[in-house]
C-alpha cells in the first residue's frame, strides 16, 4: 500500500478558492448565468412556439437542400415523429434549446480560437496541449468546476457542453487553415495580398469544408454531453435516461436513447449535407 | 501602349503607388534595366547562419552539408524593358527560386533586385504590398487559382486585392477573358476547365493588372505538347502588342528558342551562360550547356537526315516517271 503518511489533499485548497471566489465575484457570476438563462429561455421558447410539423416542415426543406434525394428527405423529416409518439416531445424540445445555445456559444469562441491557432504559433503552442488534455478528461469532471460556479440547472450544464463540445471545431477550424494549398496562397501573396486578406480571401474559404465538419463534430458531441448533464439539472431528454436507470426501468430508457439517437441523426445528416456542398472541388 | 512605356521609364508617375517612389535607385537617371539582379543569393539553411558571401570556405561548407542548399548563387543579370529574357535550366538548378526571388515571395539571403527603379530588396512590408499590387504580375506553372471563386472572380483577384471598385473590376476582368478567348467560360469555377484552359485564366489574371512586368514561372511545362505550342504562339501575339518585360522560367530549350529576345542558362544556382538564344544554341559556353543543346541538335540533324531521304526518294520516283 502507499504509505498513509505521504498523502497530501489540495482538495481543501480547491475547496477555498472557489468559496473565495464566489465570496468575491458572485454577483458577476449571477450576472452572467442571468444572462445566459436569459439567452437559453429566449431561445427555447422560440423552438416551443413552433408546431410539431413545423419541424417536420423544416427538417425537410433543410435535409432537401443538403441531401436533394427524395427518401432520405422523407425518412428524416418523419423521424421527429417517434420522438412525439414516444411522448418525450416537450422534454426533446429542452434538450434541443440547450444544444442550440451551447452549439451557438462553442461556435462563437471556437472557430475565431482556431483561426488564432493556425495564424500565430504561440497560441497553437499553448492551446494544443489544452484541447488534448481536454478531450481525454472524462466528461463528468466537466460537470464539477461548472457545478462549482453556477449551481444546478440548466446554465452549468451549458457552461459544461460548451467546454466539451468547442475543441473539436477549434482543432478542425486550425487543421484546416493550416492545410490550405500552398499554391493557391503562393498566388495570392504574389498580387500582394496582405495577411488578413490572404486570410479571408483564401485561407477560410478553401478551409470552409473542414471548418463544417468541426461544426457538425461539435454539435455531435454537445448532443453526447447534454445527456451527462442532466445529472447537473439539465432536464430534457438525459433527465428521463437518469431516471430510468435509477429506477432500471429499461424501455424508458431505451425510449429516451432513441429519442436522442433520431435528433443526433437528424441533425448530423444536415450539417454533414451541407458542409459537402461546400467543398469548392465538388462545385461545377 | 506609350503610356506603358512612359510608365515604366517614370517609376514615379505610376498609379496607385506613392509609397514605393522614394525607392528610386541612384542609377534611375541613365537608360535603366527593367529587371536588375546584383549578386543574388538564397541560401537555405537548417539553422540561422549569419551569411558572409565573401567567406568562400562557408560557402563550401554549406555545399557539403546535407542540411543546406545554395539554391542561387551569386546571381547577377540584367532584363532590358520590353524584352524576353527566359531562365533556363534543369530541374533543382534554383530558376524557381531566383524569379520568387524577384518579388521576395522567397527572401532572398543576400544581394539586390531593383525593377523598374524600385529595390525591391529595400522595401518595407507594406511597400512590397505595393510593389506586388502595380509593378509585377505572375503566372505559375501550378497556375495557382482559388477553387471557391468562379473564372472571372480570379481573374479580378489581383484587382480586389487593390481595392478596384466590383463593377469595374467585373469589366476589366471581362475583356481580360476575352483577351485570352475565355468570356463564355467566366461563370464557371476553375475545376471544369483543362490545364490549358486554366493557365489562360492565369495569364488573364496576369494582364488584367496591367503591370509593367510579367513573371512566368514554367508557365506551359504541365501542358500537353500541342496546347504548349499554342499557348506559345499566343504569348508570342499578346507581347506583340504589350510589350511587356516578361521573365519566363523553362527547362524547355524549343520554348526558350521560340519566345525568348535573350537567355541565361542556370546550373545548381549560378548562371553559366546569357546571350541570344541562336548564340547559345551555336556556341555553348561549356558541357553542361553543349549537353542541353545537344538534344535539339540531334533532333534537328535526324530531321535533315529524313528530308533528305524524302527527298531523293522523290528524286528516284520522279526519274522512274520520265
Amino acid at each position: 500500500m502507499f504509505p498513509s503518511a505521504w498523502e497530501y489533499h489540495i482538495a481543501p485548497q480547491i475547496n477555498d478558492a472557489v468559496r473565495w471566489l464566489l465570496q468575491e465575484y458572485g454577483a458577476a457570476f449571477d450576472k452572467f448565468s442571468n444572462g445566459l438563462l436569459k439567452l437559453l429561455l429566449s431561445i427555447q421558447g422560440m423552438l416551443q412556439f413552433v408546431p410539431w410539423w413545423g419541424y417536420v416542415l423544416i427538417i425537410a426543406v433543410l435535409s432537401w437542400v443538403a441531401v436533394k434525394k427524395i427518401v432520405p428527405v422523407v425518412v428524416l423529416s418523419l423521424m421527429p415523429v417517434i420522438i412525439g409518439v414516444f411522448g418525450l416531445w416537450g422534454l426533446a424540445v429542452e434538450t434541443l434549446a440547450i444544444v442550440i445555445t451551447s452549439v451557438v456559444l462553442a461556435l462563437v469562441i471556437g472557430i475565431p480560437l482556431g483561426i488564432l491557432m493556425a495564424e500565430v504559433k504561440i497560441f497553437d503552442m499553448i492551446f494544443r496541449p489544452i484541447l488534448d488534455a481536454m478531450q481525454t478528461m472524462p466528461s463528468f469532471v466537466y460537470l464539477i468546476p461548472a457545478m462549482m460556479l453556477f449551481g444546478l440547472g440548466k446554465v452549468p450544464a451549458i457552461i459544461a457542453t460548451l467546454i466539451y463540445a468547442a475543441p473539436p471545431v477549434m482543432r478542425l477550424t486550425s487543421l484546416g487553415i493550416q492545410l490550405v494549398p500552398k499554391p493557391a496562397q503562393e498566388a495570392a501573396r504574389a498580387y500582394g495580398a496582405t495577411r488578413w486578406q490572404l486570410l479571408t480571401e483564401v485561407r477560410i474559404p478553401l478551409a470552409m469544408p473542414s471548418i463544417l465538419a468541426g461544426v457538425n463534430q461539435t454539435t455531435m458531441m454537445a448532443l453526447a454531453m447534454v445527456v451527462i448533464a442532466s445529472m447537473i439539472g439539465a432536464r430534457g431528454l438525459g433527465q428521463e435516461v437518469l431516471l430510468a436507470i435509477n429506477r432500471i426501468d429499461v424501455g424508458r430508457g431505451f425510449e429516451a436513447g432513441l429519442g436522442i439517437v433520431i435528433m443526433a441523426i437528424v441533425i448530423d445528416r444536415i450539417t454533414q449535407g451541407m458542409a459537402k456542398k461546400w467543398d469548392p472541388q465538388k462545385r461545377a | 501602349m506609350d503610356e506603358m512605356d512612359t510608365r515604366r521609364r517614370n517609376p514615379e508617375e505610376s498609379p496607385g503607388s506613392p509609397e514605393i517612389a522614394g525607392k528610386q535607385s541612384p542609377s534611375g537617371e541613365e537608360k535603366q534595366a527593367a529587371i536588375k539582379i546584383n549578386e543574388l543569393w538564397k541560401i537555405y539553411a537548417a539553422n540561422d547562419i549569419d551569411l558572409d558571401v565573401e567567406d568562400e570556405d562557408l560557402i563550401k561548407s554549406l555545399d557539403e552539408s546535407e542540411e543546406s542548399v545554395v539554391a542561387v548563387r551569386d546571381v547577377s543579370l540584367e532584363v532590358n524593358p520590353g524584352e524576353v529574357f527566359i531562365i533556363m535550366g534543369l530541374s533543382g538548378s534554383g530558376k524557381s527560386t531566383l524569379i520568387r526571388c524577384l518579388l521576395r515571395l522567397v527572401e532572398p539571403s543576400n544581394g539586390q533586385v531593383v525593377i523598374n527603379g524600385y529595390d525591391v530588396t529595400a522595401m518595407n512590408k507594406k511597400e512590397l504590398t505595393e510593389f506586388r499590387r502595380h509593378q509585377v504580375a505572375m503566372v505559375f506553372q501550378h497556375y495557382g487559382l482559388l477553387p471557391h471563386k468562379s473564372v472571372v472572380e480570379n481573374v479580378a483577384f489581383g484587382l480586389k486585392l487593390q481595392g478596384v471598385p466590383k463593377e469595374e473590376r467585373r469589366k476589366r476582368a471581362m475583356e481580360a477573358l476575352k483577351t485570352v478567348g475565355l468570356e463564355k467560360w467566366a461563370n464557371y469555377y476553375p475545376t471544369s476547365l483543362s490545364g490549358g484552359m486554366r493557365q489562360r485564366v492565369g495569364i488573364a489574371r496576369a494582364l488584367v493588372v496591367e503591370s509593367p512586368v510579367l513573371l512566368m514561372d514554367e508557365p506551359f511545362s504541365g501542358l500537353d505538347p500541342l496546347i504548349r505550342r499554342e499557348m506559345q504562339d499566343e504569348l508570342v501575339r499578346l507581347q506583340e502588342e504589350m510589350h511587356k518585360t516578361i521573365f519566363f522560367v523553362t527547362h524547355d530549350l524549343d520554348e526558350a528558342m521560340r519566345l525568348g529576345d535573350r537567355m541565361a542558362v542556370m546550373r545548381s544556382g549560378s548562371i553559366v551562360q546569357i546571350g541570344k538564344p541562336a548564340e547559345i544554341f551555336a556556341n555553348p559556353a561549356d558541357d553542361y550547356v553543349a549537353r542541353f543543346v545537344q538534344d535539339k541538335r540531334d533532333g534537328i540533324r535526324k530531321a535533315d537526315e529524313q528530308m533528305e531521304k524524302f527527298a531523293q526518294a522523290r528524286a528516284q520516283s520522279e526519274k522512274v516517271v520520265d
